[in-house]
Order: C-alpha cells, then structure tokens, then sequence
C-alpha cells in the first residue's frame, strides 16, 4: 500500500467512526444542528498527516462518543489541539525550558523534559508509532478502538519505554489538551455549540448567579452562553 | 549607567503591600516612586466581562500569572540534592504585574489568632519545651494580636469584608467564630450569601457541635466606599475568583480599594517595565543608596531614594535580599545567618462530595471566599494538643469557588481518568458534588530554606531561587487529624460517595498539585536580629532605611490565608515609618 492509499484508508475509517455516533446521542446532546449542516471540514496547520490521523485517533478513545454525550471528536478536540501548538502556549513560550534537564527526577518534581508542546507531540507520535509498529504490526491510528484503549493504558502508567519521551509525560499532556479542547470556550476551537457544556449543566460565561444562590438545590433554568454570546 | 533624579521612597513592586506603603506614604507628602517589572492593568478593559472569565486563558494557561519561562525558581526536597526547575505551573502561582498575586487571588481574608504570633513561647507554656520536635525553628512575632488588631481592622475597611464577627471587644456573638481574638469592630459588610452546599456544611457541623461560620472574603456583599474613597461593588457569586481578575470590582484587590485614589497624587508616579535587580547599599553596608533596575529598553539605571520599601512576592523578595548582599545569608548546616530561613507552606487536603441526583449543588454558583462556611476548632491552638503529638492546625471549610470545568469537574472514586466509564461519571456528577477542605498551617524546619541556585538563570542572566523543602512529620499528623474531623462532617452530610486527596507519611512535596500560593519565610520578622533579618516594624536590622513587606517576613506558616496577617503588618509598618521613622530616620528598634 503507498502512503496515500493508507492515509485515505485512515480518513475513511475515522470518518466511519464519526458516522458511527447514534443520531439518538446527538439528540439527547441538543446536537442536532451539527449533524444538519456540518462544519467545513479543518486542515491542520502544525500536525503532519500521520501526527493527525494519531491526534483523531487517540482523543476519540480518550473521550468517544456515545449515547451519553458528545465525543472529542464531535467537538471537534482535535482542531483545538493543532491550534494551540500555534500559539506562545505550544511554542513553550509560557514553560522554563532551559537547561541542564534532569529527565530522571523525582515525578513529584514535575515537568523536566526539554520539549514545548509541539515538540513534546513531534517527538512522542513518531515514538509511539514506531513502538505500535513493533509491537502490533500497524501504527496506533490503524489499530482497533479495544487496542488503542490498552497502548494508552500502557503510555498512562509508563509501562512503555520511548526513546525520547517519558511515555507518562507525553500521555499527561495529550489528556491534558484532550480536555481543555472538551470544555474550553467554543472560541477555540473545541467544543463545538457548547456540546460538553450541555451535557454536564455547565452554563459557560453567564456569571450572575445572585438570585439563584437563595434558591439552595433548586436547579438552574438557564443554558449555556459561550464568550461570544452564542446561546446553548 | 543612567542616574535618576533621587526620590524620598521607592517602592520595588506595586502588589498588595506597596500599592498599601506607597499610599500610606504619600499620603504624608513625601515623593513616591514604584517600580513594577510588569505593566499596568486595571478592572476595565483588562478583566472585562465576558472576555475575563475565560477558563482556558486565565486558569490554565495562567495570562495572569509571571511566566515561567521568564524567572522561575528551583526545587529540591532536601539540602545536598540537585533542585531542578519549576517548569510549569502546578502547587504554587507566582504573580506578575500591578497588583500582583491581589489580582488573581481568592479574597479568604483572615487574621491571625493571638497565639499564632506567639508561638514558640505559647507551647513552651502550654505543653513544655520538648513538645517542639528537633529541628523545628518556630519563633515569635515580636508584636501581639493586641498590637495589631487595628491594623487587622485597617485592611478589612480597605476592602469592604464581608463576615460575621464572633469575638466583639470580648463578647461573643453567636453565628461568628468564637475562637477568634477580640475585634474592635464588626465585619465593614454582612456575609456573602451562602451557598447550598456550604448551608450542608454548616447543618453537618453543627450537629456533632462545632460552630460554623461563614468566611471572611474581601469579595464585598454591598456596594462599599472605603476611607480612600474608592468604591467596591457587590460580589454576584459569578464562579470565576482566583486565578482571574474581578469584573464586578467586587474582590478587594489593589486596583479596587487603593491605586484610583494613589494614582491621583501628584507626589506618586508609577514606573512600569522597570525590572529592579539590586538594592545598592553604601561603604559603610548600612544605609541603602537606592536601587538599581533594568528598563524596557534594557537599559540599567540608578534609581537614588531615602527609604526603599522591598515589597515583592515572597519569593522575590528573598532573591532580591540575597542578590543585594543585605543581611547574613542563612546556613542551614549551622543554622547561622538570617536570609532564606524558615521558608514554609501550607498543607491542605481536599474531599469531594458527591450527592445523589436530587441533591443540586450548582457548582458554579460560587465565589472565591464568599459563600462558604468553615469551623475553626482545629486550628491555632484552638484545642488540646497535648495527646495528638503535633503542633498547628487549620480550618475545615465546606463550599466551592466555582464549577469551572477543565479544573474544578470531579468524578466519584474509583473512576477512570477518561474514556466512557470517566464521560458519564463527568454528566451525572457535575451538578451533585461540591468540596470540603483542610487548610493546614506548615511550622518552620532547619532544613526548609532558600538560597540562590547554582545553575540555573532567567531570562537577564540572574540566578534562581533554589527553594528546598519537604513535609515533616508535625504536618503528616495535622492534616491526618483535620481530614479525620473533616470527614466525619462529610459523612453527617450524606453523600453516596467522596474522594480524598490527603498527603500521607512518605509523600513527598509534590509541585504539580495545586494547593496554596501562600510561600512564607526567608527574610522572617522577630525580636533579635541573630534570629530574624527584621525587626517588628518589618525594618531591615542591617540596613534600618530599608523595609521588606509580605509573607517573607513570617517566622512559620499559619493555617490561615496569609493576606490578612500581611495587611495588618503592612498597615504596622506604615503607622511606625509615618509617626516614628520620618521623624528620627534610623533604627526603630535597637537591638
């Protein structure tokens, strides 16, 4: 297979597991606008094609879609990712990255490895791949959801040695952002209409609750507004 | 190298405690500058609703906070080990910018009780000499609650707290904390309303019979006018407090209660981009000439004044006290020598509750202090130590500061960090949980210090902070015993389930949890200047026309948040330069 048929075979089988979603979830989500007429589809500006396809792969297993509510992928967690690795942020401007680093330090020391976030997923997606390879014949994002579940259990407690990342580290970071993409103001990119948003009860930038606080247990009418004042 | 024309007073960053000192200052007519490494910044535009409750921006990614990648300090759990970095924000936030960590902080606003600044002499009395663990360097306060109760009194009026008093000249008032010293007046505004979870608390506490009281907040529950005549209004439990600026000039930060009234003064200016790096001292190392700092340029420059007031972030100013040469550097191998000494925390530990679905907290229905309901039973020495082996304490606080999502969404024990078993433990959760705290006091250790590192440099080629510090087995105890009465109130508020995040013997100090941004010690107030780099007034023994103000001066932590304890001795220090030290300039305490 050349690496275009592989990368369209990829594409394909993510795209199935976009159609995949119940239609029923995306009701109960209040998401039936998206599923009418859906957002133009995002090119990634920092991700290369296969650091992409690893991106969509991993944040559908770490937050997948299902009956309960949106998924990573439904809100669109991935084009949160790649546009954060364009700001200060994932360029490391806002972390002390200067040397010596002491890799080997006690955990409870936090962060010592010499990467930004964009080079923290540079470094650790070809790591992980090359290890997928090795290990199972195939690159994670072609791997089965069941065992894509077990590669990021084995990345979360470290039981995977990488040559140049700290498997916990890069797993730290990647759920990190997975999140921040879930739940962050849909101004960034994730989030989509406030999907997680809706479904937790959170109500997003309305900040006023001063008659609602001598209400004790009684539920909040109102949904989301987001930054830019779309309403949930 | 450039010299500027020489001013009276020069104040070495506008946070909490210069925008205080200069106002105080130039209040008395005399010529104020402050210098302030970071920019200006003010309620509107800079935290306008809705672009200042941005969650990922504020919270997260920290756009209030100093960046790291600009000067940060080192850490290592004990001497003889390699400190490295903090590389990324995790226990601790360390400010930037007019009004410093007073813009992003919560508004808790305590004082301190009368036995906290008394400590070392009060076990001695109550329990002997030997109940104070080897290697344990607890010392006095030089001053009483007594001494400073106006003073405490002062700072609360400047930001319209909102409380109920317990302690009033003496008598006690019920619904307030009676364990509390006595205060000459009542709270400048009535509590904040309670939120739900904190009225769960409160009934749980109750009933074993505790007295639970509501919060002391600089989160102002009236419109308030304070005597500088700036105008604070009513917090609206918006959920977005600390880690983020106030929309609503609701929390008391030196932007609402100090800088619209300083900034009209024709004898203050304000210097920002001026990055101070010294404090020049003359031949004789006793009088400070003024100081020298780096402008937006890069340009270095000689700043000349009379008196410079050090009024940093605790940390900062420890650094600035070792970079000037000013004082005896601390050895903690002979325990000799003052600056860096008895650095200090705090030690939480943090429960979450969680309801059946018929139980709505509203999470996000929150205020950073307002709100909620805490007992004060366990800390200080509010009870018998005498069979628990530990000295110290903290209060145990029922409520939520917000229903943030990317920080503040739990899910019940034993659920995974993510995928679909975590997603609807996250929808059920959400809205039936709140948080049930232990904010525990750290006492003072010989090994628990700071100096500069040998490696590591920021961004202008400075060395680092190297901090070293661990728990020790005084803490392990305090917080097992407030988490074990903490959770016998949880279990009287009839969860289905809770989670406890608790640092237990054999855990080492870990930088990537959050817990308080509440660092003390390091350039410690006392009596004798062989044991403290200042004297009571926050004076400099060695150099007395210079003052250093802030958590550094504390000799050990209390189980308190420290900002009330820093006001008050803010507001000391300003009274004694004002009454005392213009008039005779030198030592206001001879030694």
């Amino acid at each position: 297979m050349t690496e275009d048929e592989k990368f369209r075979q990829r594409r394909l089988f993510l795209k199935a597991a976009l159609s995949a979603v119940p239609l029923g979830a995306l009701f109960a989500a209040g998401l039936t606008a998206s599923a009418e007429s859906p957002a133009p589809e995002y090119s990634p500006t920092y991700f290369t094609s296969p650091e992409w396809m690893f991106i969509n792969a991993a944040v559908d297993r770490l937050i997948p879609s299902n009956e309960d509510g949106p998924g990573a992928l439904d809100l669109h967690v991935p084009e949160f990712i790649d546009r954060q690795m364009e700001t200060d942020y994932g360029h490391g401007g806002r972390w002390y990255l200067q040397g010596p680093f002491h890799p080997e330090a006690d955990a409870t020391l936090g962060y010592q490895l010499k990467y930004s976030p964009r080079d923290l997923y540079r470094a650790a997606i070809a790591d992980v791949n090359a290890w997928c390879q090795r290990a199972h014949g195939k690159e994670f994002a072609d791997l089965q959801p069941q065992m894509r579940d077990d590669v990021l259990v084995q990345l979360e407690k470290g039981e995977i040695d990488l040559p140049n990342v700290k498997a916990s580290e890069f797993f730290n970071q990647l759920l990190a952002n997975t999140m921040e993409g879930y739940f962050a103001d849909p101004m960034y990119g994730g989030n989509r209409q406030m999907g997680s948003w809706k479904m937790i009860g959170f109500p997003g930038a309305r900040a006023d609750f001063k008659d609602w606080v001598t209400q004790p247990g009684k539920p909040y009418p109102l949904g989301p507004v987001s930054i830019r004042g779309e309403k949930g | 190298m450039r010299t500027m024309k020489p001013v009276d007073v020069v104040v070495i960053g506008l946070g909490w405690t210069g925008s205080v000192l200069s106002m105080e200052l130039a209040k008395e007519g005399l010529q104020v500058l402050a210098l302030e490494r970071g920019h200006n910044r003010d309620t509107s535009p800079d935290f306008d609703y809705p672009k200042g409750i941005d969650e990922l921006k504020y919270a997260v990614r920290g756009e209030l906070f100093r960046k790291l990648s600009l000067d940060t300090v080192t850490i290592r759990h004990k001497l003889g080990d390699t400190a490295v970095p903090y590389r990324q924000y995790g226990a601790f936030l360390l400010p930037d910018n007019v009004g410093g960590a007073g813009v992003h902080w919560n508004g808790q606003l305590y004082r301190a009780s009368p036995e906290d600044l008394k400590i070392r002499s009060h076990i001695i009395q109550r329990y002997g000499a030997r109940f104070i663990p080897d290697g344990m360097t607890i010392q006095d306060y030089d001053v009483t609650f007594d001494e400073l109760e106006p003073y405490f009194d002062k700072f609360e009026y400047l930001n319209g707290t909102s409380g109920q008093a317990g302690n009033l000249k003496g008598k006690l008032i019920p619904g307030g904390n009676p364990f509390e010293g006595a205060r000459s007046r009542p709270y400048p505004t009535p509590p904040v309303a309670n939120t739900y979870p904190s009225q769960l608390f409160a009934l749980a506490a109750k009933e074993i019979g505790y007295h639970p009281f509501p919060q002391p907040s600089a989160n102002s529950s009236q419109p308030y006018t304070n005597d500088y005549g700036v105008r604070l209004g009513p917090c609206n439990l918006c959920g977005f407090c600390e880690r983020f600026g106030c929309f609503l000039y609701s929390k008391g930060s030196p932007q609402t209660t100090v800088l619209p009234a300083l900034f009209r003064l024709p004898n203050f200016e304000l210097r920002t981009q001026s990055h101070v790096v010294k404090i020049n001292v003359d031949s004789t190392g006793k009088r400070a000439t003024g100081v020298t700092y780096i402008d937006a340029l890069g340009a270095e420059i000689f700043q000349p004044a009379d008196l410079v007031i050090l009024s940093s972030f605790q940390t900062n100013n420890v650094r600035m006290m070792l970079l000037s040469g000013i004082g005896e550097t601390y050895e903690p191998r002979t325990g000799k020598g003052v600056i860096g000494k008895n650095f200090a925390y705090q030690m939480m530990s943090a429960t979450t509750v969680f309801f059946d679905k018929n139980v709505n907290t509203n999470p996000f229905i929150a205020a950073g202090a307002g709100g909620s309901q805490l007992i004060d039973e366990f800390n200080s020495d509010h009870f018998d130590h005498g069979t628990y082996g530990f000295i110290g304490g903290g209060y145990i606080l029922g409520g939520q500061t917000g229903g943030r999502p990317i920080q503040q969404l739990a899910v019940p024990p034993g659920t995974p960090s993510w995928g679909a078993a975590w997603k609807r433990a996250a929808k059920e959760n959400y809205l039936h949980s709140t948080g049930v705290v232990t904010h525990g006091s750290v006492m003072s250790y010989r090994d628990a210090c700071l100096d500069l590192d040998p490696t590591y440099r920021d961004s202008i080629g400075l060395p680092l902070m190297r901090m070293t510090f661990d728990w020790h087995d005084n803490e392990y105890k305090m917080t097992r015993y407030l988490t074990d009465r903490a959770l016998e109130i949880v279990s009287k508020m009839n969860p289905k389930a809770h989670s406890t995040l608790i640092r237990q013997p054999g855990d080492h100090f870990n930088v990537r949890q959050y817990q308080t941004t509440h660092t003390t010690g390091g350039v410690i107030t006392g009596a004798n200047p062989k044991t403290s780099a200042l004297n009571r007034y926050l004076q400099s023994w060695d150099v007395p026309n210079l003052f250093v103000t802030g958590a550094s001066a504390f000799p050990q932590n209390i189980g308190y948040n420290p900002t009330g304890l820093i006001g008050a001795l803010t507001y000391y220090a300003a009274h004694a330069i004002r009454t005392q030290y213009l008039k005779h300039p030198g030592p206001l305490v001879h030694s």
